[in-house]
């Protein structure tokens, strides 16, 4: 089924970068957005089954491939918009549409991936297909943007692949050389730890230029500043999970030797200087996207503090990577339509977005409150739960630290968006205004919906999913 | 061992002097640093990885090669940061892929075959990838002699 999925979605690209017919490319994405649901359900009804020796969708593959087939129909829906307003040439859909579909079934394997070295292989492919989708507009700034992309993922990803041959070499003290995940759990005991420390020291490292957390975190930035909204949009929430998935099955592995203590110090400090870095930023940030882009590294700041704070953590990080992933491409969709009405990205050329599109408003108002974490919002539940293990792990200190941090970051981001919403702009001219039609951010308020029924009202299958996936990483 | 020889012996040098030539690029190298202060720094280098290597004790490990690998790994981290010109970052970056390889030499790992390809295949597209934007700059900058961007900053 794997192969069948990949030949479909290579078919699928070739023909979106060749073909030039409108009907035929609307069509192939309409085909793979009908694939891609099939295989997330065809995935659910083969749950735990080892496919192909290298993929196993477990309960956390499947929770996100969900929110990725979630987060594509707009994607694509958004990404129609953004071709179709400013009337771009066949070539450049095609290519835009291609590298689209590339990004989400290299992403997808990515999450069901069970065996390391695959993994690395589909991350690399996600970095290619997401340099063309960066490189859209084909200008110096696209350019600056997607080299800066490409040259530190391709470093961060040497990085990775030095880290699985230390890890290749700490398990050969077990006498295996089989790299799967499975393999490596059955022989947590005999690995060594001197390696193993090395090991994750690298894959971390490396894997944090997807995450979006200190140190590699700056290529993602540029390239979400540069990428069209609705690939932003991609790239902050389907990309950042195949840095979580990533990060947490290398940590899954790490958490049952005893070098997990160590291994929460690494991550702690990687995403306290995250949470720090985004606050230093979103406080100063004219650049509406980039800003954005920047709220996307206090997030993987937190699940990574939840992740390392252990007990009830682990089980929010993996509900606020879920959550996050529906309610910050919410804020990238929305961006389209004020970059329509404003044709600016600073803050200071924007004003009284009320005024010109009341429903985006009202959509962006919703997506400002849910990204911050505010209590309506889903995001809210994690987030307290993530508070809540780290005062249980007694890291008072950070605790208050982050939360002194988070206050900053929410008068930032406030204080942009409030400006934006209701300060009228200065020398603005009305008449250049667009039409925005009201159902342009209808997929705005799902998303936000969906993201608050999932934190307040969780299905069953939802909770035992999570608590399946939280069962990777043994309690202590 | 054939699709390392063609892609790392072959295809990538053929591919880097094709977009030296296309961009007529010359031989100065523009560093931050003096040559003298660089050559010491790669010393410094290969002196504490030799001092690292010899305090870790495993059977398993070909110390000469993992030496080797780890000295390279950091020449190229070196040289990437101490150079002005972007070909040199290219060039930084295979160093970096020629250290990594020597360490799947040291360390004697067995990847499954199609795993292997994969990974000699994702390399090359990163090489190709990183050229073929790179001769976008030489054409859109106008400037053979293309340095580091300024722009894009908060």
């Amino acid at each position: 089924m794997i192969a069948i999925f990949l030949a479909a979605t290579a078919f699928i690209t070739l023909g979106l970068m060749l073909n030039k017919n409108t009907f035929v490319n609307y069509s192939l994405v309409l085909v793979y957005l009908a694939l891609l649901w099939g295989f997330i359900f065809l995935q659910y009804r083969q749950l735990n089954v080892l496919q192909y020796d290298f993929f196993r969708t477990d309960s956390l593959a499947i929770l996100i491939l969900f929110a990725m087939g979630v987060v594509s129909i707009p994607a694509f829906f958004h990404g129609y918009r953004y071709i179709y307003t400013r009337k771009e040439p066949p070539r450049s859909r095609g290519f835009f549409f291609g590298a689209m579909v590339a990004l989400l079934s290299a992403s997808a394997m990515v999450y069901m991936s069970n065996h390391i070295a695959a993994t690395w292989v589909f991350v690399e492919i996600t970095t290619i297909s997401a340099s063309v989708l960066v490189y859209h507009h084909r200008n110096i700034k696209a350019l600056e943007g997607v080299w800066k992309y490409v040259f530190i993922s391709t470093i961060s990803i040497t990085f990775v692949y030095v880290g699985i041959l230390f890890l290749s070499l700490s398990l050969k003290h077990a006498g295996v050389t089989d790299l799967s995940f499975d393999s490596l759990y059955a022989n947590v005991n005999n690995l060594n730890p001197f390696w193993l420390k090395l090991s994750f020291l690298f894959i971390f490292t490396g894997f944090t230029v997807k995450l979006g957390l200190v140190p590699m975190y700056t290529a993602g930035i540029d390239a979400k500043d540069k990428a069209p909204a609705p690939a932003g949009a991609l790239l902050s929430s389907v990309i950042v999970n195949v840095g979580f998935v990533t990060i947490y099955r290398v940590y899954s592995v790490v958490a049952r030797t005893p070098l997990q203590h160590w291994a929460n110090t690494i991550i702690i400090i990687s995403a306290v200087l995250s949470i720090f870095v985004a606050t230093v930023y979103m406080t100063r940030i004219k650049n509406i996207k980039r800003m954005f882009a920047y709220s996307s590294i206090e997030h993987a700041g937190l699940i990574m503090l939840g992740l390392a704070a252990g007990g009830i953590g682990v089980y929010a990080a993996i509900l606020h990577v879920f959550l996050h992933t529906f309610v910050k491409p919410a804020l990238f969709f929305q961006y389209n339509q004020i970059y329509r009405v404003y044709q600016s990205k600073s803050i200071y050329d924007m004003g009284q977005y009320f005024k010109y599109n009341k429903y985006g408003a009202i959509a962006l108002l919703l997506a400002f409150f849910s990204a911050t974490a505010m209590p309506p919002s889903g995001l809210f539940i994690s987030e307290f739960l993530i508070f809540q293990s780290l005062f249980e792990a007694q890291h008072f200190l950070i605790l208050i630290f982050v939360l002194i941090l988070l206050t900053i970051v929410i008068y930032g981001f406030g204080s942009n968006v409030f400006k934006l919403l209701f300060t009228p702009p200065v020398n603005f001219d009305e008449s250049t205004v667009p039409r925005v039609y009201p159902w342009e951010s209808f997929s705005q308020y799902i998303l936000l919906a969906l993201a608050v029924y999932f934190a307040y009202f969780p299905p069953e299958l939802f909770v035992n999913l999570l608590q399946d996936a939280v069962r990777l990483i043994p309690v202590n | 061992m054939l699709e390392t020889i063609v892609i790392k012996a072959i295809a990538v040098p053929w591919f880097l002097s094709y977009v030296i030539k296309r961009n007529g690029i010359t031989r100065e190298a523009e560093p931050y640093l003096p040559n003298f202060v660089s050559l010491i720094i790669v010393t410094l280098i290969i002196v504490i990885t030799i001092v690292l290597s010899s305090a870790i004790d495993d059977v398993n490990l070909n110390k000469t090669y993992f030496v080797v690998a780890l000295s390279t790994l950091f020449t190229g981290l070196y040289l990437i940061v101490s150079r002005k010109k972007i070909i040199t970052h290219i060039i930084g970056y295979i160093v970096i892929e020629n250290g990594v390889f020597i360490l799947s030499l040291a360390v004697g790992n067995e990847m499954p075959v199609m795993v292997n390809l994969g990974i000699i295949l994702d390399i090359f597209a990163g090489v190709l990838l990183l050229g073929v934007f790179f001769n976008k700059i030489g054409d859109v900058l106008k400037d053979p002699e293309a340095t580091v961007f300024k722009n894009l900053k908060d």
